[in-house]
C-alpha cells in the first residue's frame, strides 16, 4: 500500500478509521491495526471465512460480502463475522438414497422456505442459492448439486434466512448425494486400479527405478506427448 | 477495468489472435517449441528466483546444519521456541488420542478419515477452522493416469522428469500408482469430477504432462475435494475430534526419542494443552506467507511452514528445502489481487501467453518452474512486458482464445471461479486477457518420508506439502491434490496401523528446545526471534509504533 494514496474514511466496528482507498476490507483492517483471526482465511475467496456485514453512506441496507473481496468506500460501515453457529445434520453418506426422502429426513427446513430470494442477494458467489433450495423440495438432486457448485460455505444465506434454512450444508449433501450415487461412473478407472493392484506395472517401475539420471532424462525428453 | 494504455496493448493482443486461433485449431498446444534439456536449465538459473543472489544461504543449526537452503528458511530455523519448557507439567495430559493430525487441510482431513476408519481415535488440532488451507484454494486440478492411452508409468515419468530428476523414485510411484485409486475413493465419499456425458472423465493437460490426465472439479477443484473431506470429518464425531484455532507450537517427544504429541496454544483464551498421541502426523502445508524474495503469493493466511519448525527442531530431516515454486500466473491487475492465482487451467484449456506486442513467447505448457522463468526473461530482459500503474510487470493471459478455440461458453462453464474473481473487479476474461506474472506457490520440499510417510522420527509421520521428496525441485500441476490424498491416506493408515500395535510410550519430554535453542543461541541470534510465527504481520510500522502495550511474539498475539 503505497502512502501517497487517496484516504476514506471507514467504521470497523463502530470506530473510525482512515483507510487507503482501494483497499479491500481485509486491507483496511489490516492497515487500522488489526490481526485477524477469525473472520480470515484464504484471502482470495475461495475459502468462505471472512463473510462481512456492511452499510454504505446514506443507505440504510445492510449488505453481505467477502471481506477480502470487498472494496471499501468512502463513509461504509464495517462488521466481521467470527463464526456462524448454523446446525449441520450428520449423517452416513454410504446409507442414503439420492431422492426427497432422505432431504426431508435430514433437512426437513428446507421445505420451509417461502422462496423470498433473501439467500441469493445475500450470496457473495452470486449463485442462484433459493433456486436450489426449491430443487431440493422437488427432490431434483442434480440440479441442487449444479447450482450450489461454487459455494464456498461463507453462511451468509443462513444467516439472513427467515425459514431458518442452513442453505450451505443442504447443498453439500445434494453435492455429495449427486457425485455418489447419481453421476455416471468411469469404466477406465476400475480397469486401471485393477491392473496396479494385479502389478501389471511392476516391471516398467523396477526398470524406471533403476536407470541412471542420464538414462532417465534421454527418456523423459524423447517420450511421446499426446495432448488431444 | 483496464486502463487506457493497458487497452493500446490489448488491441495488439487481438490483432494476433485469429492468427494464434487457426494454429491452434491446426496444431492444438504445439504452437510454439518446447524447450530442450538445455534450454530449460539455461532459462532457469538465469531467470528462476532460487538462482538469484541471495536466494539461498546456510543453515547453521539442526538436522541440515550446513547445507544451502532457501535464504528465508534458513533464517526461521534459526529462532527460538515460543515456549520455555520449564512452564509445563508434562504429567498433566489433557487430550490423549491414538493419532494426532496437526493441520486440516485435505492431506490432515484424508489421513484423520483412514485412521478412523482403521479403528483409531483420532485428534485434529489445527491453526484456523477445518479446511482452512491451500487445499481448498486449489483451482486447476488433481492428476491421475486413468485413461487408455495413458499408463501410470507414463505419468511416473512426467513427474520426475517435472522434477528434474531429483525426486524420490518410492515417493513417485506411489503417488502415481495410487492414482487412480484415490480418485474412486473421493468419488465415493461424493466429490463431483468433471465428466463427459458417458460418465467418462473429463481430463486436460497440464505443463510438464504428456498426456491428458487433469480432473477437475470446474475451477474449484480443491474445494470440490476439501468441502467433502470436511464434511465427512463432521459426520464422524465419535472417531474424530477436531480441535480449531489451536496451532502447534512444539512437538513433544518420549525419553526414546519418539514423537509422542505436541503442545497446542489456543489463539483467542492463550491456553496452552498437552497431547499424548501413539501417533502424530504432521500435515501443516507450505509456507507462502512468508514471502519469500517479497513475492505476493496465492497461499492461505495461515501457511507460514509451521511444520517444517516443528518437524526440524525434534531432529527431522528436511529434503529440497533449497527450492521454491513460483506459479506463472499469479494476477497483477487489479491491484486488490495481485499474487492470487489464474489457474493453469486456463493455459489447458488453450489460452497463450502473449507479450506486449501479441506474440507468443513461450511453449504454453511447460513444467511451472521453467514457465515462471520464461515470463520473468520476457519482462525484465526483453522488456516485452506490460507495466501496471503501481509499477508491477506482467504479461497477458489471452483468455478469450479458449472461447473461440472451444465454443462461446467454455469459459463460463470451466472457470466460473475465475469469471466471478475478475468480474467482482469490472473485467470480463471473457473478452479482454488477464495481466500475469509469477507469484509465490509452492514448497516443494519438506520434511523427507518415504512410501509410509514414515520420518526418522519414530512417530512422526507428514503428509502433503509439509513432505519433501515426492514432487522433487518441481512439483507439476494437479500433483499437490493428488499427493494429498494419496499421502493423506497412507499417513493415516500407517499411522493407524503403529497406533493399534500398542506402540510403548515413554516420559514425556520437551528437553529437545534446550538443545536446539543452545545451538541457535551459540550463533548469538537474538531471543527475541522466534518461530513459527503462526500468522503473517501485515499491519503498517506507523501503526505498530504506537502498539507500545501489544505483544509480538513472532506475531501479534
Amino acid at each position: 500500500m503505497t502512502e501517497n494514496r487517496m484516504m476514506v474514511r471507514v467504521q470497523i466496528m463502530g470506530e473510525s478509521y482512515e483507510v487507503p482507498e482501494g483497499s479491500t476490507i481485509i486491507m483496511a483492517m489490516e492497515y487500522a491495526g488489526y490481526q485477524l483471526k477469525r473472520g480470515i482465511g484464504c484471502r482470495e475467496g475461495f475459502c468462505g471465512a471472512c463473510a462481512t456485514l456492511y452499510r454504505e453512506k446514506n443507505d440504510y441496507k445492510i449488505k453481505g460480502g467477502l471481506a477480502c473481496q470487498t472494496v471499501v468506500t468512502d463513509g461504509m460501515v464495517i462488521a466481521q463475522i467470527p463464526f456462524v453457529p448454523a446446525e449441520k445434520p450428520v449423517y452416513n453418506i454410504t446409507e442414503l438414497t439420492p431422492d426427497i426422502d432422505t432431504i426431508k429426513a435430514i433437512f426437513p427446513t428446507v421445505f420451509r422456505c417461502v422462496a423470498c430470494n433473501t439467500c441469493t442477494k445475500a450470496c457473495p458467489q452470486d449463485m442462484e442459492v433459493m433456486d436450489y433450495i426449491q430443487a431440493l423440495k422437488r427432490g431434483n438432486i442434480e440440479r441442487a448439486a449444479d447450482l450450489s457448485f461454487d459455494c464456498i460455505r461463507c453462511g451468509l444465506c443462513a444467516l439472513r434466512c427467515p425459514a431458518e434454512i442452513v442453505q450451505y450444508h443442504a447443498g453439500t449433501l445434494a453435492r455429495r448425494l449427486y457425485g455418489r450415487y447419481l453421476a455416471k461412473k468411469s469404466p477406465e478407472i476400475e480397469e486401471r486400479i485393477k491392473e496396479v493392484k494385479e502389478g501389471a506395472y511392476d516391471g516398467e517401475f523396477e526398470e524406471l527405478e533403476s536407470m541412471s539420471r542420464e538414462k532417465l532424462s534421454e527418456k523423459y525428453y524423447s517420450r511421446e506427448i499426446k495432448l488431444k | 477495468m483496464y486502463p487506457e494504455y493497458m487497452i493500446e496493448s490489448i488491441k495488439k493482443v487481438e490483432e494476433t489472435r485469429p492468427r494464434r486461433l487457426e494454429k491452434s485449431k491446426k496444431y492444438g498446444k504445439e504452437v510454439f517449441p518446447h524447450m530442450t534439456d538445455k534450454e530449460r536449465g539455461e532459462i532457469l538459473s538465469k531467470f528462476h528466483p532460487d538462482y538469484k543472489a541471495g536466494a539461498r544461504k546456510e543453515v547453521r543449526v539442526g538436522p541440515n546444519k550446513g547445507e544451502i537452503l532457501t535464504t528465508e528458511i534458513s533464517d526461521l530455523l534459526e529462532s527460538y521456541s515460543r515456549i520455555n519448557p520449564k512452564d509445563f507439567n508434562l504429567d498433566k495430559i489433557d487430550y490423549e488420542t491414538d493419532v494426532l493430525v496437526i493441520g486440516a487441510g485435505s492431506a490432515g482431513m484424508a489421513s484423520a478419515l483412514i485412521a478412523a476408519k482403521n479403528g483409531s481415535n483420532v485428534l485434529i488440532a489445527t491453526k484456523l477452522r477445518l479446511g482452512d488451507s491451500n487445499s481448498m484454494m486449489a483451482e486447476g486440478g488433481i492428476q491421475a493416469a486413468d485413461q487408455r492411452d495413458d499408463s501410470p508409468t507414463i505419468h511416473y515419468l512426467d513427474v520426475i522428469g517435472g522434477g528434474h530428476f531429483d525426486n524420490k523414485p518410492e515417493l513417485v510411484r506411489a503417488l502415481v500408482s495410487d492414482a487412480p485409486e484415490s480418485i474412486k475413493w473421493l468419488e465415493e465419499l461424493g466429490v463431483i469430477f468433471d465428466k463427459n456425458p458417458d460418465g467418462s472423465m473429463l481430463v486436460k493437460s497440464g505443463g510438464g504432462t504428456s498426456r491428458n490426465r487433469m480432473h477437475s472439479c470446474r475451477d474449484y477443484t480443491g474445494a470440490g475435494i476439501c468441502r467433502v473431506l470436511r464434511d465427512e470429518v463432521y459426520n464422524l464425531p465419535d472417531k474424530i475430534k477436531y480441535i480449531e484455532y489451536s496451532p502447534v507450537v512444539e512437538l513433544i517427544l518420549d525419553d526414546n526419542g519418539q514423537a509422542v504429541g505436541a503442545v497446542i496454544y489456543h489463539l483467542e483464551t492463550k491456553q496452552y494443552s498437552i497431547i499424548k498421541a501413539k501417533s502424530t502426523i504432521m500435515s501443516t502445508g507450505g509456507f507462502g506467507r512468508l514471502h519469500i524474495r517479497g513475492f505476493e503469493t496465492t497461499n492461505h493466511y495461515g501457511a507460514t511452514a509451521d511444520g517444517i519448525i516443528l518437524g526440524y527442531r525434534v531432529g527431522a530431516k528436511l529434503l529440497f528445502m533449497d527450492s521454491v515454486q513460483y506459479h506463472p500466473t499469479g494476477a497483477v491487475y487489479p491491484e486488490q489481487i495481485v499474487g492470487f492465482l489464474c489457474t493453469e487451467k486456463i493455459r489447458a484449456l488453450g489460452a497463450q501467453p502473449v507479450n506486449v506486442d501479441g506474440e507468443l513467447f513461450v511453449y504454453a505448457m511447460e513444467p511451472r518452474d521453467v514457465e515462471a522463468s520464461a515470463f520473468i526473461r520476457e519482462c525484465l530482459e526483453r522488456k516485452n512486458g506490460i507495466t501496471t500503474p503501481s509499477g508491477l510487470c506482467g504479461i497477458w493471459l489471452d483468455s478469450p482464445l479458449i472461447d473461440q478455440i472451444s465454443g462461446e461458453g467454455t469459459i463460463d462453464k470451466n472457470l466460473p471461479g475465475m469469471v466471478r474473481q475478475f468480474r467482482r473487479f469490472d473485467i470480463d476474461i471473457r473478452k479482454y486477457p488477464m495481466l500475469v506474472y509469477p507469484t509465490l506457490h509452492y514448497q516443494n520440499g519438506g520434511i523427507e518420508i518415504n512410501d509410509k510417510c514414515e520420518t526418522n522420527i519414530p512417530g512422526l509421520y507428514v503428509a502433503g506439502e509439509t513432505s519433501g521428496g515426492v514432487h522433487g525441485r518441481n512439483r507439476l500441476m494437479g500433483n499437490s491434490q493428488l499427493d494429498l490424498i494419496v499421502f493423506g491416506k497412507r499417513a493415516g493408515l500407517n499411522a493407524s496401523k503403529r497406533a493399534n500395535n500398542g506402540v510403548k510410550i515413554g516420559k514425556l519430554s520437551l528437553e529437545h528446545i534446550y538443545d536446539y535453542e543452545k545451538e541457535v543461541a551459540d550463533l548469538d541470534i537474538n531471543r527475541r526471534k522466534i518461530a513459527p510465527i503462526l500468522l503473517p504481520d501485515y499491519i503498517p510500522e506507523h501503526v505498530k509504533q504506537k502498539q507500545i502495550t501489544a505483544e509480538y511474539f513472532g506475531t501479534l498475539i
